[in-house]
């Protein structure tokens, strides 16, 4: 049997990515002709919603019900947003996709923006990937010289700006509502979620917002059909996906396979099991903001659904590995240390909680920590639960931390007992 | 002596033109700034928050907020070097000492000749190539310390 990867075809490892007249030859942009010149909006959100298209930007929601959300009489100009800002641990599958086939990337931004009746888009990059910025400012000029973007595309009446910007940097760009208020020039800050950004977000207009992996999707959706799109998958999520593996594994690495790949092939032929003197302690399956799980929990198909009942989430499936020469309380630290850093402010739980659990765990991490500490920790993951803050970063990052108070209790324990880290 | 030449007024015209209002440009406003003076300093925050009519008290709002807007001096080159999970696991504290030995300089610090700066950053997407480090946004993955004393001295050369 033949895997087919299309997200990744004209993927070259290493090499410059595909010109707009090399993408045309191997059938790129066949799929906006299509829609731009015999599809209506609605009927491209059909496909998307018999594909079952489910969100890669981490929570997974599906496609067409955001796509179709946009209320039909609302405002215009509607935006259309690609989601470049990939600055969650561990994760790099969208630098990836931009860096090696940026026209890929285009050509969904540019049928979402139809689905959505959108005129105006945007690409927002995070500062760093400063290779994919290039490539896409390359690419964008020549979708805008052959008549993709710009006025009357292809004659068929519809028009699209897009336009690159460049962050200048901080987790919280990458989540919806902040997202906008960087765009307007204002500290990106999230916001509540009503009004949805689907009726009224960026300059008070309906807004699309859709991850890079996502959208990248799209072409071949409606070039192959929801069908063969479904039939992609291992699983009840349709398609392939970027799944990525990180720490002392032998070959980490990015793939794309079908969707609901169990996590153990994964790690085990993809990554070539762990490196040489160590064995593997435990595992985040999706980045930074994902429950840890164990040995037990490989088995697991890696989709939404199945992810979920093994007590994680899915998120960016970027696979970080924890072995068991690495103190995990000093990972735990470094995660939280990261979202104390990150936290935009804004609300209290969030913005105390988390330097408060960060020092925690560097005391216990330093042979300072007392007993109580743990039951404090405990209170801090109840106190940044969902629902309790704006956003997701808060109870984001007590994932990581509610899944280690289970799974390394003893580990938490000893640390505090024998007044010392037991790795150092 | 104003500091924003008639040639950046026109890349900051060109950024105005293209948003939807004034403010919008600003994040870009003060990245082509600064990719001409090296940093944000209070003089010409003052003279882009006049330029894109806003309060300077609003930019400098959102020029804190930022990573990559410096509103202080840095070094002709800045070396990010990630501190996120990937990174930690693979051995960035260790490598971090040998910058910091090497270059005799603490994170947040520049250089006595004003070459380099030294800054953390977070995960800079390279997690399967640990640890990384970005100069002047050129990524440099699988880092060693002898490694890192051949990129340094390549740059030093180059300066
Ligand atoms: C703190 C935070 C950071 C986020 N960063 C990103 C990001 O860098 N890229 C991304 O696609 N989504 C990010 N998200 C998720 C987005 O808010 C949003 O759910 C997603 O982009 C929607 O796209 P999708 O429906 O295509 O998955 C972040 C969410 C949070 C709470
Ligand atoms: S949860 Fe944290 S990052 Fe999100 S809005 Fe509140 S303070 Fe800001
Ligand atoms: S954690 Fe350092 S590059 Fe991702």
């Amino acid at each position: 049997m033949t895997v087919e990867r299309p997200l990744t075809a004209n993927i070259q490892p290493g090499g410059e990515p595909l010109s707009l007249r090399e993408y045309e030859k191997v059938g790129g942009y066949q799929a906006v002709r299509k829609v731009l010149t015999s599809m209506t909006p609605a009927q491209v959100i059909d496909v998307m919603r018999e594909s079952d298209l489910k969100g890669r930007g981490g929570a997974g929601f599906p496609t067409a019900v955001k796509w179709g959300s946009v209320p039909l009489d609302s405002k215009k100009p509607r935006h259309f947003i690609a989601d470049a800002d990939e600055m969650e641990p561990g994760t790099f599958k969208d630098r990836v996709l931009m860096e090696g086939d940026p026209h890929q990337l285009i050509e969904g931004v540019i049928i979402g923006s139809f689905a959505t009746e959108a005129e105006s888009a945007f690409i927002f990059i995070r500062w760093e990937y400063t290779l994919a910025q290039k490539r896409l400012r390359r690419a964008i000029a020549e979708a805008y010289e052959n008549g993709y973007l710009g006025k009357n595309i292809l004659g068929s009446g519809f028009n699209l700006g897009l336009h690159l910007h460049v962050s200048a940097g901080r987790y919280i760009c990458g989540e919806g509502t902040a997202l906008v208020r960087s765009l307007e020039g204002d500290r990106a800050i999230p916001h509540s979620r009503v009004p949805r950004q689907t009726e009224c977000g960026l300059w008070g207009k309906p807004t699309i917002l859709n991850n890079v992996e996502t959208l990248c999707n799209v072409p071949h959706i409606i070039n192959k059909g929801a069908e063969w799109f479904r039939d992609l998958s291992l699983c009840e999520d349709g398609g392939t996906k970027m799944y990525s593996a990180s720490g002392r594994v032998k070959r980490p690495g990015l793939w794309e396979l079908p969707m609901g790949t169990p996590l153990r092939e994964i790690i085990e032929e993809h990554a070539g099991g762990m490196r040489e003197g160590y064995r593997l302690k435990a595992v985040m399956p999706g980045g930074a903001s994902t429950d840890f799980l164990l040995e037990e929990h490989l088995d697991v198909p890696m989709s939404f659904g199945s992810v979920q009942k093994a007590g994680s989430r899915l998120g960016t499936g970027a696979v970080i590995v924890l072995d068991d020469k690495t103190c995990p309380i000093g990972m735990v630290h470094n995660l939280e240390y990261f979202f104390a850093h990150e936290s935009c402010g804004w609300c209290t739980p969030c913005r105390e909680g988390l330097p408060w659990a960060a020092s925690i765990l560097q005391a216990i991490e330093n042979g300072k920590g007392i007993p109580e500490d743990l039951s404090t920790l405990e209170k801090l993951t109840w106190m940044m639960a969902p629902g309790r803050t704006f956003c997701a970063l808060a109870p984001g990052a007590m994932e990581p931390l509610g899944s280690a108070l289970k799974y390394f209790r003893e580990d938490f324990e000893q640390h505090i007992r024998e007044k010392r880290c037991p790795w150092r | 002596m104003p500091l924003l030449t008639d040639a950046m007024k026109q890349e900051l015209q060109a950024e105005i033109d293209r948003s939807e209002t004034r403010k919008a440009a600003c994040i870009e406003a003060m990245q082509i700034v600064q990719r001409h003076l090296g940093w944000i300093s209070d003089e010409s925050l003052l003279e882009i928050a006049d330029f894109l009519q806003m309060t300077p008290d609003e930019l400098e709002g959102v020029a804190t907020f930022y990573n990559h807007i410096y509103r202080k001096p840095v070094g002709k080159y800045v070396i990010l070097i990630c501190d996120s999970v990937c990174c930690w696991i693979m051995g960035y504290e260790s490598l971090q000492e040998h910058i910091a030995r090497t270059l005799g300089i603490r994170l947040g610090e520049t250089t006595a000749d004003g070459l380099f700066t030294l800054l953390p950053i977070q995960c800079l997407g390279a997690c399967a190539r640990a640890p990384a480090i970005m100069i002047r946004g050129e990524l440099y993955t699988d880092l060693t310390p002898e490694r890192f004393d051949e990129i340094i001295a390549s740059y030093r050369r180059e300066a």
